[in-house]
């Protein structure tokens, strides 16, 4: 009879290792499936992990994926360490993109070139950061859960802006499709390497995965942020004050995600769509977590996640395999990856 | 003209499967775990339900196969998070990705088909009163299960034992294992409730509601039910009138853009969200109420020998 | 000798491009949906089987689904040009611009955008005019409707869907002077749930026939539940509602892939804009539902064969906005412009459209 025994401290070991073990799992379990689907199990491996880095472009493309997802994960992780749980990422994601789309539409080329972008990098945190706070002022003046609200915001956001793009800020030459107008050139994000998408929006988010470490490891915020998320009462004690903590959380992980939007529509797409993100601020949070919201580790697990839906692009294009594949794919190596960090707490015994 | 008894109707319709999927929920959190996997496991139980039903089996072997889907589904994401300790937000994230392109798969053969919806079972005689008959008693079986059941885990939760127990392992599991209760075994089996639960709301939206299989058809209802336990601070007759607060302003908005009121669809399409907010922060306002709501141990890991 | 020797050469450069020839051309597909849901992306996708089934050997088709519209098409469409697809049809009007961009880096590959208005060297644009099949509708609700009120469950507010609208109430009304219709967004393409409720809040307000212009059959299922005469959308969709459906939209992309194939294999493809309608075939009427009385159908095909034969413009003038003022007067048209601009009702729609 296995049984678990707590560790007496984390085994470092198993920290490096249990994310092999889990991706050899994932690996195995992949070739199964691939061969029970009547794919080649190899070719479809190679396709999802290999084929997408074969290129710059490919590369690129994956810090592309990845960078909405570290910063909107860099920013929840701080709130999830201190009991706040912020689920409307998408939602402040949304807002930020507005509000820096706002600053692009109605600055015309004659207001001059290097001040538009900087000004949609902060209009973007800002617009976010003001759709966090309603959260943040309904839980502290009324005791709303920020579950509830956040996520209720994020599908008022979502319709706002199909309302902006069906309505005011439609395309007045686009023949009345539901989209703004193309952004002037002043006001796209120039890619850092010709023929790639890649931004200065990805050296920002690593700026801010660093940012993030620092803040939590060697600052009193930081501390006073894992206190509270450990034992608010004794935070209590220690005088450290919860209110003060819920506002930096939801305004820190609003603003990063605003920036995410701003990044997704004036760099990758250019214009202010109904589509600017396929749900980023929901992955985030497994981001997060697979990162154990620690920003180095939520660095990787953007990079990593960011390739599994690369791959299962790369996959249906390369081999037909069915999308609806990738998303168990991506399931099934989540469900292993979880499973695995077991060992980093406890080890397996025989015997009761 | 509109005929307010037919509003109603459909408002009691639209709330069935968030009540079914936040009714389970609801078990799953009072015993102290957080699953955020509802919407994987409303899908495991459609695409099972209309499998089963499509293929000839009959409505209710349907039902009973998506309860046990949704069951199944939700195993994965216990086994996980009560034996290996895994993080129960990640896990549940995870399972509904997992649930969502698992019965996109298995859907595959099942797209296009159409199928008999589950037949009305109006009760004899009371279904004849004027207005209250087509309005309470002409619905089909999984209506009157939905508010069966919520009725049932009322009383459960406050007079029965049982319940008391599972309170109990959801405010402090320490305490509840040292008093020698099963903390893991009870856990899994409301973990295992909520599932079937879930399977039974998604059920009804590919077997009642629109009889039909579509990927992703539940459209964001789970998270909805997610957010009505909340909303309802965890008490199951709360559930059952936010889901019909959340239905109605989902028909409201719809009959009110047929009127043609002169606001925009988008800004109409936000009400059933807002409303929800709005009495929330009615509610909420009370903060001893809520903290003595949630379970204290909700999404916090135990282990027997720590 | 050198000529000998240049003479050979060419023979076998000849007989190797002959050989070159030989190697299939490879096209691919991109869907906004999935190609199974029997609505939009499955009528696009017959329209690549239609053109597997024309070239066989000489034709290799890929095709991705389930594509979002965002940042990630760019990605798709790039690896397909990438993978050496010569031939690229995105199906979605989404896909525009990223279509645009890609094409700027492939100039040897075609494109060929659908519901979309913009052009390059290598980009074609193609769509359909869905609203002279909306006519046809309109003329038979307006003699099958005794409450003269007709819900209209729509997506999103765009102008192919208002134009739909309108053309729809020009005919109903042309047969039905006092007849109403009701328009109910429900801001999604495919939303079963949402497009069921819609339908019975339609019907609950005195709508005895119900049109759509969103992909789901849940519109038509809700009015066969209730007894109510309805339209399908994309593909025949009567056996979600055989007693009640009455004839639908249906999207036929077949002949215009397979001829564009053609024009790629030899060698005669250019840019060009196409909006076909019912002359051309591009949009077809389901097949008419046996329970429609004689004159109706009569009207209907009357409606249909003037279309085709040019006799009969949907937006022919006089036409009255919603506030009865009159904005066409008889005699003129609608440019194409002005129809895929469309962004206001005719009279006899009762809705607000976002300005």
């Amino acid at each position: 009879m296995l049984r678990l025994e707590a560790r007496p401290h984390p085994s470092t070991a198993a920290l490096l290792l249990s994310p092999v073990l889990a991706i050899g799992l994932t690996l195995l379990a992949g070739l199964i499936l691939f061969a029970l689907l009547g794919f080649d199990p190899v070719k479809t491996l190679t396709a999802y992990f290999i084929k997408p880095l074969d290129s710059l472009y490919g590369l690129s493309e994956l810090t592309v994926k990845a960078t909405p997802l570290l910063l909107c994960a860099i920013g929840l992780a701080l709130g999830f360490r201190a009991n706040i749980w912020n689920i409307g990422a998408e939602g402040q994601l949304i807002m930020g993109a507005v509000a820096g789309s706002g600053v692009a539409l109605f600055l015309r080329p004659e207001h001059g070139a290097a001040w538009v972008l900087p000004a949609m990098f902060l209009a973007g945190a800002l617009g976010g950061m003001a759709w966090a706070s309603i959260p943040a002022v309904l839980k502290l003046r009324f005791n709303a859960s920020e579950i509830l609200t956040s996520l209720m915001l994020t599908y008022v956001a979502d319709l706002f802006l199909r309302w902006l793009v069906n309505g005011p800020w439609r395309d007045p030459e686009g023949y009345n499709f539901p989209q703004s107008r193309m952004f002037e050139p002043d006001a796209i994000i120039p890619p850092l390497l010709d023929g790639t998408r890649l931004g200065f929006g990805a050296v920002l988010a690593l700026a801010v995965a660093l940012g993030g470490w620092f803040l939590l490891s060697r600052t009193f915020l930081g501390f006073q942020i894992k206190v509270i998320g450990l034992t608010a009462a004794a935070a209590g004690y220690a005088g450290f004050n919860s209110a003060r903590i819920t506002w930096m959380s939801l305004l820190l992980s609003g603003g990063l995600a605003g920036i995410a939007g701003l990044n997704e529509v004036a760099g990758p797409i250019g214009q202010l769509t109904p589509f600017v993100s396929p749900g980023y601020g929901f992955t985030a949070i497994i981001v997060a977590f697979l990162g154990r919201l620690h920003p180095f580790g939520i660095l990787l697990a953007s990079l990593m996640l960011a390739l599994t839906y690369l791959g299962g692009e790369t996959a249906q294009i390369s081999l037909g395999l069915p999308v609806a594949v990738t998303s168990v794919f991506q399931g099934m190596l989540l469900f292993f990856l979880l499973a695995c960090e077991v060992l980093i707490r406890y080890r397996l015994r025989a015997g009761r | 003209m509109i005929e307010t008894v037919a509003i109603l109707v459909s408002m009691v319709l639209a709330a069935t499967p968030l009540l079914f999927a936040a009714l389970g929920e609801l078990v799953t959190e009072k015993s102290g775990v957080l699953n955020l996997g509802v919407e994987g496991m409303m899908l495991a139980g459609a695409v099972t339900g209309f499998a089963v039903a499509a293929s000839g089996y009959g409505p209710w072997a349907a039902v009973l196969a998506a309860a046990l889907a949704g069951a199944a589904l939700s195993s994965i994401f216990a086994l996980l998070t009560l034996l290996l300790l895994a993080n129960q937000v990640a896990t549940g994230l995870a399972l509904t990705m997992f649930g969502i392109g698992l019965s996109a798969l298995v859907g595959k053969p099942f797209l296009g088909m159409p199928l008999e919806a589950l037949p009305a079972l109006p009760i004899p005689l009371l279904s004849d009163i004027p207005l209250l008959g087509p309005l309470l008693f002409r619905y089909d079986g999984m209506v009157y299960l939905a508010v069966a059941l919520t009725i049932a885990l009322h009383l459960f939760f406050r007079h029965t034992r049982a319940g008391l127990v599972i309170r109990a392992v959801g405010e402090n599991h320490d305490a509840a294992h040292a008093l020698g209760f099963p903390v893991r075994r009870i856990r899994f089996s409301c973990v295992l409730f909520g599932g079937a639960m879930a399977g039974l709301g998604g059920a009804y939206l590919s077997l009642a509601y629109t009889p039909m299989w579509a990927q992703n058809m539940t459209a964001g209802r789970g998270w909805i039910a997610l957010a009505l336990v909340v909303f309802a601070t965890w008490k199951p007759l709360r559930v059952l009138a936010g889901a019909l607060l959340f239905g109605g302003f989902t028909m409201a908005q719809l009959h009110a853009q047929g009127l043609g009121i002169a606001v925009p669809p988008e800004f109409l399409a936000m009400l059933p969200y807002l409303a929800t907010v709005l009495v929330l922060v009615l509610i909420s306002r009370d903060a001893t109420r809520i903290r003595l709501n949630a379970p204290a141990c909700i999404g916090k890991l135990f282990h027997p020998d720590d | 000798m050198k000529f000998a020797k240049w003479a050979i050469a060419l023979v076998v450069a000849a007989g190797m491009t002959a050989t070159a020839q030989a190697e299939p051309l490879k096209a691919a597909w991109v869907y906004v949906g999935p190609v199974s849901d029997h609505g939009y992306s499955f009528q696009h996708d017959q329209g690549r089987k239609a053109a597997e089934a024309a070239f066989g050997d000489k034709l290799q088709t890929t095709f991705v689904e389930s594509v979002p519209e965002g940042a990630d098409a760019e990605r798709v469409i790039n690896q397909l040009a990438k993978d050496g697809n010569k031939l690229i049809f995105s199906t979605s009007f989404g896909f525009m611009n990223p279509t645009l961009k890609v094409a700027q880096r492939f100039p040897d590959v075609k494109f060929e955008h659908a519901t979309g208005y913009k052009r390059a060297d290598n980009v074609s644009t193609y769509s359909s005019r869905f609203y002279e099949a909306r006519a046809v509708l309109g003329t038979i609700a307006g003699k099958m409707t005794k409450s003269g009120t007709i819900g209209y469950v729509a997506s999103i507010p765009i102008p192919e869907v208002v134009s739909g609208i309108n053309a729809f109430t020009i005919a109903l009304r042309k047969v039905r002077p006092d007849a109403q219709v009701k328009v109910i967004y429900v801001n999604s393409w495919y939303d079963p749930g949402k497009e069921a409720a819609a339908a019975k809040a339609l019907i609950d307000q005195g709508a005895d026939v119900i049109a759509q212009h969103t992909d789901s059959p849940a519109p038509v299922q809700t009015a066969e539940e209730r007894g109510v005469w309805c339209f399908g959308q994309s593909s025949d969709m009567t056996r979600f509602g055989p007693k009640h459906h009455l004839t639908g939209v249906i999207e036929n992309w077949n002949e215009y892939t397979v001829a564009e194939v053609k024009a790629v294999l030899d060698g005669s493809w250019k840019s060009h804009d196409t909006w076909g309608g019912l002359a051309s075939g591009m949009v077809k009427l389901a097949p008419f539902n046996p329970a429609m009385p004689k004159d109706v159908v009569e009207a209907a095909d009357k409606v249909r064969d003037d279309i085709i034969a040019g006799k009969l413009n949907p937006f022919a003038g006089p036409i009255k906005d919603q506030s009865g003022k009159e904005i066409l007067a008889a005699g003129k048209n609608f440019s194409d412009g002005e129809i895929l601009g469309m962004n206001f009702y005719v009279e006899g729609v009762q809705g607000n459209l976002p300005k």
